[in-house]
């Protein structure tokens, strides 16, 4: 089957939403060092023209840090090049990407272990050991 | 009324850990297009949450609404049938049939009057019950005994929200659309040809967290998802208000991507979130696929003259302004898409 990139179709480049949201995720790190204060960018609300989204990942490049979380199908969370900026692709259990997202924080929350799962390994644990 | 648990005791009996939970939280306040920060609500608020029971009754429609229910990416239909809504009645859905699923739909009423969603796509024939029937009852006898007990109505589709194709002139089996009806429910209209997967499942998901339906515009729609046009949040916009446009769909602007208001797009005068929602788990919508909005998510588009006909050519009739003001561009086409959008809304008041 011939791929869709086949088609000799050229959009005309616009850029229109990169620059823009680079520009927020620098205010989002001012407020992250100045007021402690954590920042998601939502990627799903915005009208981004074809390869704008590629362009975006590409810019804020692939950093030191990447974790792969499988809970209701797999997440791919990474730290791009830029410290505390995070790009997070939740997928569903068709591996179909269901919310794509910018975190400006030090550790995303859903990378923390929560206190309801701590709760219930323990009670796994000591079951095991009765 | 039978104990039906909570989200978060189903979640917690398939053995979802808490970071799925909040995953699945994140991915629904994406959804109802909610700030991120409102995610430790809706985690508090489904954790309690009990699935309501669903009826969804099927009339004079093509099943296009379901089959993009069934391929809604988020949550998956599995998902939304099993753990988010208790869905008791869906013809071509369920296993059951004859009257078996007849008592289905009425042991839902019971259990739970008053407090049930109904559902509905396609319109309801007004001309002759026959037109449309299931199990001998017409769709307007079933509707009105099936809402009797519900706790609200939502319209699925052009045909359930504004009468849609089976209701395009010259009408022949006096289709109405449900809130036509209805006056006595609240009403939620997801009209689209088909809608979006997302903004159906949204319109329950919100039910489900907040136990209230969502704000909607003057024509019942979901202001989450129907408060801006197709034009408004186009990623051909600036094209537009730099006039240029494609011409045929094989010339040079066509292949660059340019607007396609002159090849008919109704995306000036159309409320919908297909530009940034997309379809098929995200992958494009008609205009980036290179077709014109139809405009399929407003009341009478079937006859709204032709699709390839520019809107300013169309049924609206004066449309040497428009037209000129659209191939001005720059600050013209603002005023253009504006003139549109008060010429659709005069158009659907006189409908």
């Amino acid at each position: 089957m011939t791929s869709i990139d086949a088609i000799g179709v050229q959009v005309e480049a616009m850029h229109g939403n990169v620059r823009p949201i680079l520009n927020e995720v620098i205010h989002a790190i001012d407020r992250l060092l100045e007021e402690d204060i954590p920042t998601t960018i939502d990627l799903a609300g915005l009208p981004f023209a074809p390869g704008e989204l590629d362009e975006l990942e590409a810019t804020l490049g692939t950093g030191e840090l990447a974790a792969q979380l499988d809970a209701l199908g797999n997440s791919r969370i990474r730290e791009t090049t830029y410290p505390g900026v995070w790009w997070i692709e939740h997928r569903n259990v068709h591996d179909e990407i269901v919310g794509r997202y910018l975190e400006v924080t030090r550790v995303p929350e859903i990378l923390s272990s929560q206190d309801a799962d701590i709760c219930a390994g323990r009670a796994r644990l000591r079951e095991q050991l009765e | 009324m039978k104990y039906t648990p909570t989200v978060g005791e189903i979640l917690q009996a398939k053995g979802v850990s808490r970071r799925g939970f909040l995953k699945y939280c994140a991915t629904t306040a994406s959804l109802l297009a909610l700030p991120p920060s409102m995610i430790p609500r809706i985690a508090a608020a489904l954790e309690n949450a009990r699935r309501p029971s669903v009826i969804w009754l099927s009339f004079q429609e093509c099943t296009g609404c379901t089959e993009s229910l069934t391929r809604s990416a988020s949550p998956t239909v599995e998902g939304l049938i099993f753990d988010a809504i208790s869905l008791d009645y869906h013809h071509t859905l369920q296993a059951a049939s004859g009257e078996q699923a007849e008592a289905a739909r009425h042991a839902a009423m019971e259990e739970n009057d008053g407090g049930y969603l109904v559902l509905v796509d396609g319109s309801i024939p007004m001309g002759n019950p026959g037109f449309s029937t299931i199990a001998g009852v017409s769709n307007h006898d079933m509707l009105m005994e099936t809402v009797a007990g519900a706790a609200a109505v939502v319209s699925i589709g052009s045909c359930a929200a504004f009468g849609g194709i089976p209701g395009a002139n010259p009408n022949p089996t006096g289709a109405v659309a449900v809130s036509d009806l209805v006056k006595d429910k609240p009403i939620i209209n997801v009209p689209g040809c088909p809608p979006i997967p997302m903004v159906m499942t949204a319109v329950l998901t919100q039910f489900l967290t907040f136990g209230q339906l969502p704000e909607v515009d003057k024509l019942g729609r979901p202001l989450a998802f129907f408060g801006k046009t197709i034009h408004d949040r186009c990623y051909r916009r600036p094209f537009y208000e730099q006039g240029k446009f494609a011409e045929s769909f094989d010339d040079e602007g066509a292949k660059a991507g340019w607007c396609l208001y002159k090849l008919g797009c109704k995306g000036p005068t159309t409320y919908n979130a297909c530009a940034t929602v997309k379809w098929n788990s995200g992958t494009s919508f008609p205009i980036e696929s290179g077709h014109p909005c139809l405009g399929c998510s407003e009341p009478n588009f079937w006859d709204k003259g032709g699709f390839y006909q520019p809107i300013s050519t169309g049924h609206f009739g004066s449309g040497a302004k428009l037209a000129g003001a659209a191939a001005a561009g720059v600050a013209l086409g603002v005023a253009a898409a504006a003139a549109g959008r008060r010429r659709q809304a005069k158009f659907t008041k006189e409908a």
